[in-house]
C-alpha cells in the first residue's frame, strides 16, 4: 500500500489559487480512475478535478469555501503499489479526516450566530456563553472556535432558521423534552433563555406561540425573528471580490442617453419575418453589438483595458464583447470573442453560446475572460436607468434600459415613437466626459439610422 | 391451535419488557407479555436484586468477623459464623417478592402473560409454546423484542459442575474453599470481592492488564488497592486456557510468557454478556444488526415496521435501568404518542466495595468530544460522614464545560456512592451548570456533600480541601 498525492492541478492562465466550491467525495470512499473528487473555482471557471489513479480516500486537503494554492495537496488516496509520496518528500500530513478535521476557516469566514440583544437570538453557544459571562464573573470569556465551513454549510441545508452546532443537544429538562416531543416541536428550533442556553417551559411556550404562523387561523401579523447566516462562497465571493474591486478602483463615470429606436425595432421585426425561421430571431443584442464595433472604431480609447498598476491603457483593434450574463450561481460574463467579424446572426448565435456556456458551466476558458468591453442587459426588467459597474480592468460598460412605446413631437406632430435608454459607465481615469459622451452619441446615431450599421 | 390477537405482544418479562407492559396496560393498548421463566428477567430472579442481596449478607458478615478481630469502635463478637443455606433462602425471599410484586403489577395493567417461550413465525405472528399445554398463536400489530441477554461461555470452559456462570454463583451450596474468577469487570469482581468476604480464596483472572477496565484508571485505583488489601489475588493480563478438575485453571501469563495453575473448587465465569438473537426465531425478520446486537434507532424500531427492540438485545450498555426506560418510551409510542429515547446520561453502578458511581462524560471523553472543559475531586477523607462510616477511600469527581459551566458528568469512588447516581444524572438532565450544584445547600453530615465540594472546587471556591 502506498499514499498517492493528488495535488490542486495547474489550471494555466497564470492561476495561483482556487477555491474549493464542493467535494464529491469523503474519507474512506473508495475511488476510481477519473471519477470527479471536488471541484475547485478560479476567477471564471469552476473546474472538475479527477482522480488520476484507483485508491481509497485517505484525507481531504480543505473545506470547502477554503483557498487552496496551485500546487497543494488536495486529496491523499491510498493505492495499490508505491504511490506518489516518498518518505523524504513527507509533507505535514493533512487533518484528520472528516468534518472534524478539515481546517477551520479564518475568523473571517462568517461566525455562526449573532449573540446580542436581538430578542430572539438563536440558540447558539455563544449567545450561551455571553449569558454565562455576564452572570458570572469568574467565569471566563467565551470562546466559541470558528466552526468548519463545511458545518455552516450543513446547517444552512438544514430547514431550521436557527443555526445550531451540529451535535450540539438543545439543552433542556426531561420534563421540557417530553412537552416538546408531545407539542410536535423540535427543540433545536428553539431559543434557550436560561443559564448555560437552557430552553425553558417559558421558552417552549413563546415558541409555540409565536412560531405557528403557518397554522390555519393563526394571526398572520406577528413578530419574527428568524435569522440566517449565508457564507458567501464560490462564485459569489468572486462577484463580491470583483464588484468591490472595480468600484474601489475605478472612477465610474456615467452616462444616459435616449434613443428612438423606432426604426431599428421595424427593421428588427422585418429581419425576424423574413429570416427569423431560417436563420433564427435577433434581439436587440447584435444590432447594439454591430453599433459598438462601428463606434469603437472612431473611439478606441473605450475598447481597452487598463493595467492600473502598471499604468498602461492595451487599446485593442479586436472587440472581445463580455456579455453580463445571470446563471443560477450568480453573475458572470462570458465573452464573445471578435465581435467584429460577426454579422448580426452569427452574434445572436455566439451571445446565445456563450450565455448558455456561462449557465451550464460548459464554458471554454477563452469565453470567460480577454473581453475588452462589456454589454448589460436585463431584458424586460430594464428599467428606465442603471449605473452599470465596470467589468475591471476594462474601461467601459454599456447597459440596455426598457423599450417602451411614448408620444413624441416630431415636426409639430405628437407621434408614437419607440424609446429606449442606453446607460453607460466609463473609467474616467482613462476616458474623459467628453469622448465617452461622443462615443454614446454616436452608439445612439447608428441605432436611430440602422442602415449605417450597415455602410463600412 | 388456539390463536390470540392483540395490538402489543412483549417478548420477554425481564426490566425492559414488564415496564413496556405495564405501560402500555395503562394507557390503554391491548397487551400480551410472553415470558418462559418468572417475570423480571436477568435483573430480578439471577442478576441485580440477588446479587445485591448476597454482596450485602457478604458485607454483613464481614463486618461481624472484623469486629470479632477486635473494633477500634468497641464491639465485642464471638466467632461470628455464616450459614449459606439460609442466606440464599433470604435472597430468594425478596427476589420472590420482587417477581410476585411484577406480577401483581401486570394484572393490575390489563397485561395478558403468557408463560411460554415464544417463537417468531414472522413480524406479526408469534407461537408461545407453554412449558406445559398447547402452544398459543399471537397476532399482534406490534411487536417487542425484550430478549435480554445471557452470559458469555468459555469454550475451554462451558458452564455446569465446578464452571459457575453468574446465575449459579448466586444459589451457592456452599462456599467454595477456592474460587478462581475470570474477568475482573464488574460481574466478576462483585461477586469476587463478595465470595472473599464469605470466606473464600478468591484469584481473579483477568486478560486485559488493569482491573474495571471500563472505567478510568484514576477511578478503578480504590478499587484495586481494596482488592489487594482484602487478600484476593489477581493475576491481570493472563489468558485462561483450559480447566480440569484434578488441578485447576490453565493459565498463561503474556507478560511474563509463562504458563501456571491455579487450583480451584470452583470457578466463576464472568467474562461478559452477549445479546440474546438465537434460539426463537429472531433470525427469520432479518433484521439489521450492529455487530451482534439489533440495531434500532432514537425511537427504538428496528429495521422492521412496528417491529421494537430495547434493553440487553439492543446491546450496551446493558443496564436494568435503561430498559425500563426505553420500554416506557415504546409503550408510548405504540399508545400514538410522540417519544424519543434520547437520555443526556445513563448512570452506571459497580457494587464493588468501594463502589463505583459514574454518570455523563469523564473529563477524556469530554476533552475527545473537543470539548474545552474543567474537572475537579472532592476526596471522601475530607468528609465528615465519611470518616464515621470507616470509609474515607474514594472521591467524587465533576467535569463542566469551561465556557458556561454546564455540568457534563460525574464520577465517583467510595462506600455507599452508589446512591449519589440520583443526584449525578439529575443534574446532568436538568442541565444544571456547576453554580446551581455549588449554591444548593446539602445536608450535613451526609456524602453528598463531596457532591456540592467538588462542584465548588471545580469554581475554584471549596470550603473543606
Amino acid at each position: 500500500m502506498g499514499i498517492y498525492v493528488i495535488r490542486v492541478p495547474d489550471i494555466g492562465e497564470g492561476i495561483a489559487e482556487v477555491e474549493l466550491v464542493a467535494w464529491h467525495v469523503k474519507p474512506g470512499d473508495a475511488v476510481v480512475e477519473d471519477q470527479h473528487l471536488a471541484d475547485v473555482m478560479t476567477d471564471k471557471a469552476t473546474v472538475e478535478v479527477p482522480a488520476h489513479t484507483h485508491g481509497k480516500v485517505l484525507a481531504l486537503g480543505g473545506a470547502v469555501g477554503q483557498v487552496l494554492a496551485v500546487g497543494a495537496e488536495l486529496v491523499r488516496l491510498e493505492v495499490e503499489g508505491e504511490g506518489n509520496l516518498k518518505e523524504s518528500s513527507l509533507l505535514p500530513p493533512l487533518g484528520e479526516g472528516g468534518d472534524g478535521g478539515l481546517p477551520a476557516m479564518g475568523a473571517a469566514a462568517g461566525r455562526h450566530a449573532a449573540a446580542g440583544p436581538h430578542p430572539n437570538p438563536p440558540p447558539a453557544g455563544e449567545g450561551a456563553s455571553a449569558t454565562a459571562g455576564r452572570e458570572k464573573k469568574s467565569a471566563p470569556a467565551p470562546v466559541q472556535p470558528a466552526p468548519a465551513a463545511t458545518e455552516r454549510i450543513a446547517s444552512r441545508a438544514q430547514p431550521a432558521a436557527v443555526a445550531r452546532k451540529e451535535g450540539d443537544r438543545p439543552l433542556a429538562s426531561p420534563a421540557v423534552r417530553r412537552r416538546a416531543l408531545d407539542m410536535g416541536i423540535d427543540l433545536r428550533r428553539v431559543h434557550g433563555s436560561g443559564p448555560a442556553g437552557r430552553i425553558e417551559h417559558a421558552d417552549l411556550d413563546a415558541y409555540a406561540a409565536g412560531g405557528q404562523t403557518g397554522a390555519a387561523g393563526a394571526s398572520p401579523y406577528v413578530e419574527r425573528h428568524g435569522e440566517e447566516q449565508i457564507p458567501v462562497i464560490g462564485l459569489r465571493r468572486k462577484i463580491a471580490q470583483k464588484m468591490q474591486e472595480a468600484k474601489r478602483r475605478i472612477p465610474h463615470f456615467s452616462y444616459v442617453e435616449e434613443v428612438d429606436v423606432t426604426e431599428l425595432e421595424a427593421l428588427r421585426q422585418r429581419l425576424n419575418a423574413i429570416h427569423g425561421a431560417a436563420r433564427g430571431k435577433l434581439t436587440l443584442l447584435p444590432f447594439l453589438a454591430r453599433a459598438l464595433v462601428l463606434a469603437l472604431r472612431e473611439f478606441p480609447q473605450v475598447n481597452a483595458r487598463y493595467d492600473d498598476e502598471a499604468g498602461v491603457v492595451t487599446r485593442f483593434e479586436a472587440v472581445h464583447l463580455g456579455i453580463a450574463t445571470q446563471t443560477d450561481g450568480g453573475l458572470m460574463v462570458p465573452v464573445l470573442r471578435h465581435a467584429e467579424a460577426l454579422d448580426l446572426w452569427a452574434c445572436a448565435a455566439g451571445v446565445a453560446r456563450v450565455a448558455e456556456g456561462a449557465r451550464t458551466g460548459k464554458a471554454a476558458r477563452d469565453e470567460l475572460s480577454g473581453s475588452t468591453i462589456t454589454i448589460t442587459s436585463l431584458g424586460t426588467l430594464g428599467g428606465i436607468v442603471t449605473t452599470p459597474v465596470i467589468n475591471h480592468p476594462e474601461v467601459a460598460i454599456v447597459g440596455v434600459n426598457r423599450i417602451i412605446e411614448r408620444p413624441m413631437l416630431r415636426g409639430g406632430q405628437v407621434v408614437a415613437r419607440q424609446l429606449m435608454n442606453l446607460s453607460s459607465s466609463f473609467d474616467h481615469r482613462v476616458v474623459d466626459g467628453m469622448d465617452a459622451a461622443r462615443f454614446i452619441q454616436a452608439v445612439r446615431a447608428l441605432l436611430e439610422t440602422p442602415a449605417l450599421l450597415f455602410v463600412e | 391451535m388456539k390463536e390470540i390477537s392483540t395490538k402489543l405482544l412483549v417478548i420477554g418479562g425481564g426490566p425492559g419488557g414488564y415496564v413496556a407492559a405495564i405501560r402500555a396496560g395503562q394507557l390503554g393498548v391491548p397487551t400480551v407479555l410472553a415470558e418462559g421463566a418468572q417475570p423480571g428477567g436477568t435483573c430480578l430472579n439471577i442478576g441485580c436484586i440477588p446479587s445485591k442481596a448476597l454482596i450485602h449478607a457478604a458485607h454483613a458478615f464481614e463486618q461481624a468477623r472484623h469486629q470479632a478481630k477486635g473494633s477500634p469502635l468497641g464491639i465485642r463478637v464471638a466467632d461470628p459464623g455464616i450459614d449459606i443455606a439460609q442466606t440464599v433462602h433470604w435472597k430468594d425471599g425478596i427476589v420472590q417478592r420482587l417477581t410476585g410484586g411484577v406480577g401483581a403489577l401486570l394484572r393490575k395493567a390489563g397485561v395478558q402473560v403468557l408463560k411460554g417461550w415464544a417463537h417468531i413465525d414472522d413480524g406479526k405472528t408469534v407461537t408461545v409454546k407453554p412449558n406445559e399445554g398447547e402452544p398459543v398463536r399471537v397476532r399482534c400489530e406490534h411487536l417487542l423484542l425484550a430478549t435480554g441477554s445471557e452470559p458469555v461461555e468459555l469454550p475451554s470452559m462451558p458452564f455446569g459442575g465446578a464452571i459457575w456462570s453468574s446465575t449459579q454463583a448466586l444459589s451457592p451450596d456452599a462456599i467454595p474453599k477456592r474460587l478462581v474468577v475470570v474477568g475482573a469487570g464488574y460481574i466478576g469482581l462483585e461477586l469476587g470481592m463478595a465470595y472473599r468476604k464469605l470466606g473464600a480464596d478468591v484469584t481473579v483472572v483477568e486478560a486485559i492488564d488493569r482491573v474495571l477496565p471500563t472505567y478510568d484508571p484514576e477511578l478503578t485505583q480504590p478499587v484495586l488497592e481494596a482488592l489487594k488489601k482484602s487478600g484476593i489475588t489477581l493475576h491481570l493480563g493472563c489468558k485462561v486456557q483450559g480447566w480440569d478438575a484434578k488441578h485447576g485453571v490453565h493459565v498463561r501469563s503474556d507478560v511474563k510468557a509463562e504458563d501456571f495453575t491455579l487450583p480451584a473448587d470452583r470457578v466463576l465465569v464472568a467474562v461478559g454478556r452477549r445479546p440474546r438473537t438465537a434460539g426463537f426465531g429472531l433470525e427469520s425478520l432479518q433484521l439489521d444488526m450492529a455487530g451482534r446486537h439489533v440495531a434500532i434507532d432514537a425511537h427504538c424500531r428496528t429495521s422492521m415496521r412496528n417491529v421494537w427492540a430495547i434493553g440487553d438485545v439492543t446491546g450496551e450498555p446493558m443496564l436494568a435501568h435503561r430498559a425500563m426506560a426505553q420500554g416506557e418510551c415504546v409503550a408510548e409510542q405504540v399508545a400514538g404518542k410522540n417519544r424519543r429515547f434520547e437520555p443526556m446520561a445513563i448512570p452506571a453502578v459497580c457494587f464493588t466495595d468501594p463502589e463505583v458511581v459514574v454518570a455523563g462524560r469523564t473529563p477524556a471523553e469530554a476533552k475527545a468530544a473537543g470539548i474545552d472543559c474543567i474537572e475537579a475531586h472532592f476526596p471522601f477523607a475530607a468528609n465528615g460522614r465519611a470518616m464515621t462510616l470507616e470509609s474515607t477511600t474514594g472521591f467524587v469527581r465533576v467535569v463542566a464545560r469551561k465556557d458556561n459551566h454546564l455540568i457534563l458528568g460525574w464520577q465517583a469512588v467510595g462506600g455507599g456512592v452508589s446512591e449519589l447516581a440520583a443526584a449525578f444524572t439529575q443534574s446532568i438532565e436538568m442541565g444544571a451548570r456547576l453554580e446551581d450544584v455549588g449554591h444548593t445547600i446539602h445536608a450535613h453530615p451526609t456524602l453528598g456533600e463531596a457532591v456540592q465540594e467538588a462542584a465548588l472546587r471545580a469554581l475554584g471556591q471549596a470550603l473543606h480541601v
